[in-house]
């Protein structure tokens, strides 16, 4: 069953289209990985998917309804962002984090759940600011899971997080989908990763290049050879 | 010495109105100082001082046209700051300085009122009346509630504002509302120390609350508890040698916040 529908999605800025007519769907239970180099939309693509950017052209769609008529599917989903930006001396320790996270005051039980579930149970009394960046990313996915959400949306959430860390992160994102059954939309730089967790790939780089199963993507050597070509490109652009 | 002066009335009301100042001043504050935007409740006392003096020219009670001013102000000027994109510090001088210039235009055209002026200049907190007092304590106690009831939602989007968004928190309007907040806790405040000491109320508790390194609500307690011995301390010293409270007041502070830099560098707060 589809969960999420992107229907002929453009953006522009004032000087470049962003997004140029992208179309896909995410199902129930899917694990999509997507890939693109940087300047591909990946974000404005999210920023439209989260309301943070409504000037786009196009339809999305959230468990069926569109998300321009109300924001109540925003309940449904948990967000991870890039990069996440606080004050280092904010005083709120991890359980305060997390709290926010929580739409109904009276599910306090579940924080001590979540946090064991992401091994930070122990940090819950430290301040936010203390944590090393895997730790301080596993507070956010913990926020982002503390009202059960349908759907996980992470925007390149390993962004200067040490190899450890990415590795546990990586096999708690893939307990959340295989166990939990939890929907995870996540876009990422790092093609092997990408191969190894997620079952649908959507290679984006302003159109979408590519969208299906991610078997499909990694076994075709000329679309990984051609899209990291692309990606080499734009990178050499980018310098 | 005696504990006489604890029987006067005026020193009653004086020590709770000015408890309640401590505690809502700290609250507030704290939200304000974590938005970096602790001048904010400077710029608004200086826009009151607008409203106070077009009050004594019209002769209605000051205070009255003070909360309208700063309000109304306090409102307008957050509304230009996110339609022009002006940044937070500019906007906060444009405020501070126009608030101070009608102010200076009104008393020109008075022929002056010094003497008024110069209370709500540095704050007249044993002057405070029955009324004033029970004012005080009513608008403490509504913003208090409001705070409480709002809490998830003000802190998250005083944490990460695109964050708050994203989990459908409706951020333009907390903003709104934390600037109206401040607009009546300057006012209500400005009783205390006057317009040209509120920024102490709001910024200094907090900075050294912040230094102790815990979470949200040890924070805001250890901030109002600060704040309230600053303040029932300060009121108290003055009177016995006969000095302006509301300088006392801020030296009190400033002389925790001194302290707090003091056990934090020799190792005995967490480091963070």
């Amino acid at each position: 069953m589809s969960i999420v529908e992107i229907n002929n999605l453009t953006v522009h800025y004032p000087d470049v289209k962003a997004l140029d007519d992208v179309s896909f769907v995410v199902n129930e239970g899917d694990f999509l990985g997507i890939i693109g180099p940087n300047g591909a939309g990946k974000s404005t693509l999210f920023d439209c998917m989260l309301r943070l950017n409504t000037k786009y052209k196009g339809i999305i769609k959230f468990f069926g309804k569109d998300i321009r008529d109300s924001k109540n599917y925003l309940k449904g989903i948990g967000y991870v962002p890039q990069k996440p930006i606080f004050e280092k001396n904010f005083p709120v320790t991890v359980n305060d984090v997390v709290q926010m996270g929580l739409r109904n005051e009276s599910d306090k039980e579940k924080i001590d759940e979540i946090l064991q579930q992401l091994w930070i149970h122990e940090l819950r009394n430290r301040r936010i600011g203390e944590l090393s960046g895997g730790q301080q990313q596993r507070v956010f996915i913990a926020k982002a899971l503390v009202h059960d959400p349908k759907i996980l949306i992470l925007d390149e959430p390993v962004a200067g997080i040490d190899q450890q860390s990415i590795e546990l992160f990586y096999s708690i994102l893939r307990e959340l989908n295989s166990k939990q059954k939890i929907t995870i939309i996540w876009s990422s730089h790092d093609l092997d990763a990408v191969n190894k967790l997620a079952n649908h790939v959507a290679c984006l780089n302003r159109t979408l290049f590519f969208h299906g199963e991610s078997e499909k993507f990694f076994s075709d050597d000329k679309l990984v050879k051609q899209y990291s070509e692309a990606s080499m490109q734009e990178h050499m652009h980018h310098h | 010495m005696s504990f006489e002066i604890l029987t006067y009335s005026f020193m009653h009301r004086a020590l709770i109105s000015g408890i309640a100042i401590a505690i809502l001043c700290s609250v507030v504050g704290l939200f304000l100082v974590l938005r970096r935007y602790s001048l904010f409740g400077d710029a608004i006392a200086h826009s009151s001082f607008g409203g106070i003096a077009l009050g004594l020219l019209a002769g209605v009670y000051p205070l009255l046209t003070a909360y309208g001013v700063s309000i109304i102000s306090a409102l307008i000027i957050t509304k230009i700051k996110d339609k022009y994109n002006i940044s937070g510090d500019a906007s906060i001088a444009v405020l501070l300085s126009s608030g101070i210039a009608v102010g200076l235009v009104i008393i020109g055209f008075s022929g002056g009122f010094t003497i008024d002026i110069f209370s709500f200049l540095f704050g007249s907190i044993l002057l405070v009346s029955v009324d004033d007092t029970i004012l005080i304590l009513s608008l403490t106690g509504i913003i208090l509630i409001v705070i409480l009831l709002l809490y998830r939602q003000i802190l998250y989007s005083t944490f990460n504002e695109e964050q708050a968004k994203v989990s459908g928190i409706p951020v333009e309007k907390i903003n709104y509302l934390i600037v109206f907040m401040a607009g009546i806790t300057v006012v209500t405040a400005v009783q205390l120390v006057g317009v040209l000491l509120i920024s102490a109320l709001f910024v200094i508790p907090n900075v050294t609350a912040i230094m102790y390194g815990k979470g949200f609500k040890q924070t805001a307690i250890i901030s109002m508890s600060f704040s309230v011995f600053s303040v029932v301390a300060g009121i108290l010293i003055s009177y016995i040698f006969d000095i302006t409270p509301a300088g006392t007041i801020v030296l009190l502070s400033i002389g925790l916040l001194g302290g707090t830099m003091g056990i934090k560098s020799a190792g005995l707060l967490s480091k963070n």
